[in-house]
């Protein structure tokens, strides 16, 4: 029996040492590096990545057609010489000589269409292949649909028909309809190129993804670990100013936060609102926020009958106090949100929706009874485990208090049911809802929001809201002509909402970060990402 | 002995059965279609959706999935999760960190749980003893992350002794998130030996051994430890599973990427490939830890034979 002892004694021991072997792998620090945080992005590839954390990884690795203004957004070529409107709805995109992909091979007209091609198309299973909905062909790589959206037949063609490779350089592509803000979608994901290596296995190329960005990956993908980036000596664009970076992947920012404060790690965003107030004081200029696109609402279920009256809907957007929430709840992360677009946006204004989007109890009470109140459980719903609860209760006590609705229920589902709930009309009250844009357009805001052919269960227009004259403006504003009268359109489509409103507009996320005293010029664009190469390491 | 043995590991085969099999009806039990929270709020593409759904086999009635499952996982293949990760790549990855943890935390609560009671039960109602009464009660009462972030800015932040986050300072890494993995653990410890051990100390034979004149050191060694030591290896094997897979918190404060982290993001993505190959190779580790502490039993105590 003592023998069996020391032989579990000896197991334990061993296994201990045996974990003790490859630990000490960290590399020399290399001077001009630096650190940043991030969560683990869901995928590293163009035709999967669609969340934040991925994009600002792919940012390092790729460069795009198009690239938009740090602070302003506004769009200006990077790999693209020219993208031209031949026809009303013909684009030909021209791109620079002499770009080159990690691995040497040059960066051609073809890079593009054959990635665009194998993201659209239905049996590549791409989370990003309905960004070419706009473009001819699209119907035939994806499968034929039944009403319910689920497939009936394969895809009947192989590429996208809209797509021609004119020459090394050139590259055609014919939309279904007219859309003025083609070019300004160009920067998304979903439109950088691909080598021809990622095409022949797409699941071992997003372990070290090749781009033609400014950075290459060093060694693979370190899940939950780190992703290690050097500087792409051989970039044709502005060369980035450090020469490496390391995303370092945390599972909770607070932790993020705290490592830049002991001088472990140089830059951290998403500052939680819970150490907020003392960042300021504590960082000063080494503190850097702006206003961010993601838009947080409240939607009406516009198919139960005891929210069709618009005045109602008005009155319950009056009864909340937007200022004290933000300030409140989010310590000012969030700014109230009195519009649907996002202030970053170009077109955005500060104030369409008015006196609506205001707080006045008195006004709202007066209009809620002459709507004829409401009758039953007013229940309200968000997604648990995202810290909604706060400031959802927050909107409640604001109903109880000044439209005296006594009976206010919380729903909290978890996220895969909450949004299944939602697009099966399956929802009892007002729920929270949220969005971020995929380029920096109104279009991006109001078309899948809140037009009649955006309807689920192939659309995101989970309050169903329909009004012909809105579907008809943003038909006109994407056809126009030229980008000021594209944005008329739209704000007039935006204000036929707003006096409708199927949604309350409640805040728009400020984006955030502090970093050590290493480095400097970091700064964060509207999409929520760091610009590494613009970085400079100083200490 | 052997027989022993090898009947208890013959019944891990219908546990490991039973096992998996609850848990892949559990994962597919949860409303919500995952393919959809995979997009977020975004819209995703009908085509797109039906490929995935056809990849992971979430077409199938429950028992086809799972003879699906099984059937791979005899070949050796436990699946990808629903990002595209090999499961076993992510079980290689993540077990080798939550087991170092384990251990070290395991380390820890044995011998200083077992030194702080066997103390505290020896010089029993001395200063020592009302120390270690208190200080574990202090423990026990503060929640794990207040513990987490107290230890993080005073040991890494103001004082920097010890890396806050992260596995790479190897070891080092380490020592921070499994002392405050141990603690609550540690506490029970040092509280279970020292009950036990006052009132073995003050049993019959414990008299009779002093009365043969043996020193001191003797009479607690050998004989009034030794059989106070059977509820704490009983806490002790069960912990060790424990401390693997329910370090979630202490994983995400101190940015470990163990297996504790995984299962928790897995569950909420209903990612059942992740979740059954993680727990499964937790059962296993609980069951053969059992098996330990009842072997354990009979060398502790002599009355105990299994035959």
């Amino acid at each position: 029996m003592r023998k069996h002892f020391a032989v579990c004694s000896l197991l334990l021991c061993s296994l201990l040492i045996a974990g003790c072997g490859d630990d000490n792998d960290s590399t020399a620090a290399k001077d001009a590096a630096f650190s940043l945080a991030i969560v683990e992005p869901k995928h590293l590839t163009p035709p999967l990545t669609n969340e934040s954390e991925g994009s600002q990884v792919l940012m390092a690795l790729f460069s795009p057609l198009v690239e938009y203004d740090t602070i302003t957004s506004e769009p200006t070529n990077l790999m693209a010489e020219s993208i031209e409107l031949s026809d009303e709805k013909v684009w030909t995109i021209t791109i620079k000589d002499g770009w080159t992909f990690h691995n040497g091979e040059p960066v051609t007209a073809a890079s593009f269409v054959n990635a665009w091609n194998y993201t659209a198309h239905g049996s590549n299973a791409a989370n990003n292949a309905h960004f070419f909905e706009r473009i001819a062909g699209y119907d035939d790589v994806q499968c034929a649909t039944d009403a319910d959206q689920k497939c009936i037949a394969d895809p009947t063609a192989e590429t996208l028909s809209g797509l021609e490779v004119l020459d090394d350089h050139t590259f055609r592509v014919t939309l279904k309809d007219p859309f003025s803000q083609f070019p300004l979608t160009l920067g998304y994901n979903a439109f950088y190129p691909l080598p021809t290596v990622a095409f022949e296995d797409m699941q071992a190329y997003e372990k070290a993804p090749i781009g033609n960005g400014p950075f290459e990956m060093d060694g693979e993908w370190r899940h939950d670990e780190y992703i290690r980036v050097t500087r792409y000596e051989n970039y044709a664009g502005t060369p980035a100013k450090a020469e490496a970076v390391e995303f370092r992947i945390y599972t909770d920012m607070a932790t993020a936060y705290r490592e830049v404060q002991a001088g472990n790690l140089d830059i951290s965003k998403d500052i939680p609102p819970e150490v907020f107030e003392k960042v300021p004081e504590e960082f000063g200029d080494r503190y850097i926020f702006r206003d961010g696109s993601i838009f947080n609402w409240i939607s009406f279920p516009l198919y139960d009958e005891r929210f069709a009256n618009p005045d109602l809907r008005r009155a319950i957007s009056m009864a909340i106090d937007r200022d004290t929430i933000t300030r409140e709840i989010f310590s000012g992360t969030r700014s109230p949100a009195r519009s649907l677009i996002s202030p970053v946006v170009f077109g955005a204004r500060k104030n369409p929706c008015g006196q609506a989007c205001e707080y006045h109890p008195e006004e709202a009470k007066a209009l809620f009874d002459k709507a004829g109140g409401f009758e039953g459980t007013f229940t309200l719903w968000y997604s648990s485990g995202s810290s909604h609860d706060l400031w959802i209760e927050a909107v409640g006590n604001y109903l109880r208090q000044n439209l005296g609705i006594t009976d206010i229920k919380y729903r909290a589902l978890p996220f895969a049911e909450y949004l299944e709930k939602r697009k099966t009309k399956g929802i009892t009250g007002p729920f929270r809802a949220g969005w971020i844009m995929d380029y920096p357009s109104p279009q991006s805001y109001l078309e899948p929001l809140f037009t009649y052919h955006a309807w689920p269960p192939d659309g995101t227009n989970d309050s169903f809201y329909r009004n012909p004259a809105v579907d008809q403006l943003i038909r006109e504003g994407n056809a126009a002509a030229t980008l000021d009268q594209a944005i008329a359109k739209y704000q007039q489509a935006e204000d036929l909402i707003l006096a409708d409103m199927p949604v309350i507009p409640a805040f728009f996320r400020q984006s955030s970060l502090v970093h050590s005293k290493r480095i400097e010029n970091a700064a964060i664009d509207a999409f929520d990402r760091i610009r590494v190469s613009q970085v400079e390491v100083i200490g | 002995m052997g027989r022993y043995i090898a009947r208890r590991l013959f019944q891990l085969i219908p546990v490991f059965f039973g096992a998996t099999f609850l848990i892949f009806a559990m994962v597919y039990a949860i409303p919500g279609d995952p393919i959809q929270a995979l997009a977020g709020d975004r819209q995703i593409s009908p085509s797109t959706v039906q490929a995935l759904r056809e990849k992971y086999n979430l077409n199938d009635p429950l028992p086809i999935q799972y003879a699906k499952y099984m059937g791979n996982l005899f070949q050796g293949d436990l699946g990808e999760s629903l990002r595209g990760r090999d499961v076993t790549e992510i079980i290689r990855q993540k077990f080798p960190v939550s087991l170092r943890l384990a251990l070290l935390a395991f380390a820890f609560e044995a011998i200083i749980g077992m030194a702080a009671g066997l103390l505290a039960a020896i010089f029993h109602r001395s200063f020592l003893d009302m120390l270690v009464l208190v200080s574990t009660t202090a423990v026990i009462s503060i929640p794990v992350f207040v513990l987490g972030f107290m230890t993080q800015l005073i040991l890494g932040v103001e004082l920097d002794l010890l890396p806050i986050a992260g596995i790479q300072d190897g070891w080092r890494s380490y020592i921070l998130p499994a002392s405050v993995l141990a603690a609550v653990s540690l506490a029970y410890i040092a509280r279970l030996l020292r009950t036990s051990l006052i009132e073995n100390l003050r049993a019959d034979y414990v008299r009779t051994a002093r009365a043969k004149g043996l020193p001191q050191g003797r009479v607690i060694g050998r004989h009034a430890l030794r059989n106070s030591l059977i509820p704490v290896v009983t806490y002790l094997a069960v912990d060790l599973g424990g401390l693997m897979g329910g370090a979630i918190v202490t994983e995400g404060i101190f940015n470990l990427p163990g297996i504790g982290n995984e299962i928790f993001r897995a569950v909420q993505n209903q990612d059942g490939n992740i979740v059954v190959g993680i727990v499964t190779a937790l059962i296993i580790i609980f069951l053969l830890m059992s098996l330990i502490a009842d072997l354990l039993y009979a060398w502790l105590d002599p009355r105990i034979r299994y035959d």
